[in-house]
């Protein structure tokens, strides 16, 4: 390519303040796809175990929309909402109902009848044996499909960039480097988004530690 | 013990009017309990023995209304549970069962003062609750307060379970098959060290178990029931191994029911003979059951053996013939659990 270096570290100096906001704007995408599609999934997931009849067909959809490829879907949602926000969201959302629902439905499932029982036995009322007693139980499981969402998030968002240079997070980067045959950007955009998924990975994994210590008691004494 | 254990203000009488419960309705409904009729005594214990599936623990569950009966009433005290409140109900209820059901997510302490933080007590009061309660079980406190349950043995656990329902002091304890998950030799720990927590204690119990030899230990009272739910006989254990009011209960208590009789007696209720020479005879505390005590007695195959008092001194002389007439006495002391 024609004597160029692969990277060339000054366009990476002099570019250190809109890659920071390029970060921050993908962290945003990210942080409204995964807290969206964790609300929706959350509500989906507590009537998937009130009436489990709703439980298969929710799963279907759920992963018939996770079939869809991301550009097709950005591509055919622009005649639909313009090149909003919503554009660039509603597919991100979508795809995390895939990895919540399943995660959710597990953690609940995952309570011990005996507990239960105890519980109601005790005279815990039906919210206290949700705040104090189910919820943390099914914690370590939301915590781990909080961590897979988010991190299979970040990746998705760089597809955005194909809305325009409003989107895309760090995604800008690589598609603008495409089209420049510029290799730095595609490195500068690629290698740090594989970073922010790799950092939220870790903190996820310190979160769960922190909220569920008696399970790395179990662990232990195993 | 001859005379139930005093009762205190902490215990309640319980009461079964003809309690009925059927699941299911119309053609496909099955009576899992059958117009069940009992008194409990404030400060006993009752068990509840029967074979599987009879409905000992549909009948307990209905005691804190985890199950509501279909038919009957069940009284507190003299009130009917149906008319209480269901939360304030259950909190003044301890409740042991098999599975132990502790939080895993709570340490031993934590656990311990559920019911108290439920009912809003302070945390200092919580926690010399529970040391105390884990004191009483035997478990150190210092040791075991901030573990988690998985780091427990399984006979822990269900230690914490018995601590965790008493921590309210309530005035009535289900027990639902509470030492069947453990070894037999921890087992009989167990129950030795709950028959002595409830000499002190005297709360009224109400305790589910399918083996009859748990029941003839545990029970001041036994109610064994039957297939479809019914009671076969209510009384003492020493009248039910006596008398058998048919044949299931003949049948239920077991071939061996007059050695079951003997293991309720020991060497201290036995009339002895004068004692001659003593040389080469067997020796018996006064704690030793009658059961045990034929047993040497044959296997030692001599004439007799020598009862000790409770200060070690030679009382008399037991034979076999003195245990046997012991049976022929139609109501043994139950000297022991004095
Ligand atoms: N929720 C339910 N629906 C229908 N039938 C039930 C239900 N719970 C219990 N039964 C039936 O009621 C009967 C009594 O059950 P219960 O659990 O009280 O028995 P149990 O005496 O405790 O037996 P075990 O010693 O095996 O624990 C059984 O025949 C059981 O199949
Ligand atoms: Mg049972």
């Amino acid at each position: 390519m024609n004597g160029e270096p692969l990277v060339r570290w000054d366009w990476l100096w002099a570019h250190l303040g809109p890659i920071a906001d390029r970060i921050g704007q993908h962290l945003y995408l990210t942080a409204i796809a995964v807290g969206v599609g964790f609300v929706i999934s959350f509500a989906l997931a507590a009537v998937s175990i009130r009436r489990r009849r709703l439980y298969p067909p929710v799963v279907v959809v759920a992963t018939a929309l996770y079939t869809i490829p991301s550009f097709a879907l950005f591509a055919a949602l622009v005649a639909i909402t313009g090149l909003s926000i919503l554009t660039a969201e509603i597919p991100l959302v979508l795809y995390t109902f895939i990895l919540f629902v399943p995660n959710i439905v597990a953690g609940f499932d995952a309570v011990p009848w005996d507990v239960l029982d105890a519980a109601d036995g005790m005279g815990f009322t039906a919210g206290q044996r949700w705040w104090r007693v189910e919820l943390p139980l099914a914690l370590p499981l939301v915590v781990a499909s909080l961590r897979l969402a988010t991190v299979s998030t970040i990746g998705l968002v760089t597809v955005s960039a194909i809305l325009g240079d409003r989107f895309g997070g760090l995604g800008y980067y690589i598609l603008d480097g495409y089209h420049r045959t510029f290799t730095t950007e595609i490195l500068v955009g690629g290698l740090l988004s594989i970073g922010l998924a790799v950092l939220a990975d870790l903190g996820f994994v310190l979160l769960q530690r922190v909220l569920t210590p008696w399970a790395a008691a179990r662990a232990v004494s195993r | 013990m001859t005379t139930p254990a005093t009762p205190t203000s902490r215990a309640a009488a319980l009461e079964f009017r003809g309690v009925t419960k059927r699941y299911g309705s119309g053609e496909e409904s099955t009576g899992a309990v059958n117009d069940l009729s009992f008194t409990v005594p404030a400060g006993t214990i009752c068990v509840l023995v029967g074979p599987s599936g009879c409905g000992k623990t549909t009948s307990l569950k209905m005691v804190n209304r985890l199950i509501e009966p279909t038919g009957g009433q069940i009284l507190l005290d003299g009130s009917d549970v149906m008319s209480e409140d269901v939360t304030a109900l259950r909190r003044r209820i301890g409740y042991v069962i098999q599975q132990v059901g502790l939080f895993p997510h709570l340490t031993i302490g934590r656990n311990v003062a559920v019911v108290p933080a439920l009912m809003g007590w302070t945390r200092e009061r919580q926690q010399a609750r529970t040391d105390e309660l884990l004191s009483l079980v035997g478990l150190e406190p210092g040791r075991y307060r901030n573990r988690y349950p998985s780091q427990l043995s399984g006979g822990e656990r269900q230690r914490v379970g018995v601590a965790r329902a008493l921590a309210a002091d309530p005035p009535l304890m289900l027990m639902d098959e509470p030492f069947a998950a453990v070894d037999p030799i921890v087992r009989q720990r167990l129950q030795d060290e709950f028959l002595r927590l409830q000499r002190a204690l005297a709360k009224t119990i109400l305790f589910v178990t399918h083996d009859v030899d748990e029941a003839i230990k545990m029970g001041d009272l036994i109610a064994v029931m039957e297939e479809g739910g019914r009671l076969a006989q209510f009384g003492p254990p020493e009248e039910i191994l006596a008398h058998p009011a048919s044949d299931f209960v003949a049948r239920f208590v077991g071939q061996d029911r007059g050695l079951k009789r003997l293991s309720l007696s020991t060497i201290a209720d036995l009339r002895t003979e004068p004692l001659g020479r003593r040389e080469g005879l067997p020796t018996f505390s006064p704690d030793t059951t009658l059961r045990d005590a034929l047993s040497i007695l044959l296997v030692a195959d001599t004439r007799g053996g020598v009862a000790l008092d409770e200060a070690g001194q030679p009382r008399g002389l037991v034979t076999v013939d003195a245990i046997a007439s012991a049976l022929a006495d139609d109501r043994p002391r139950r000297a022991a659990r004095a």
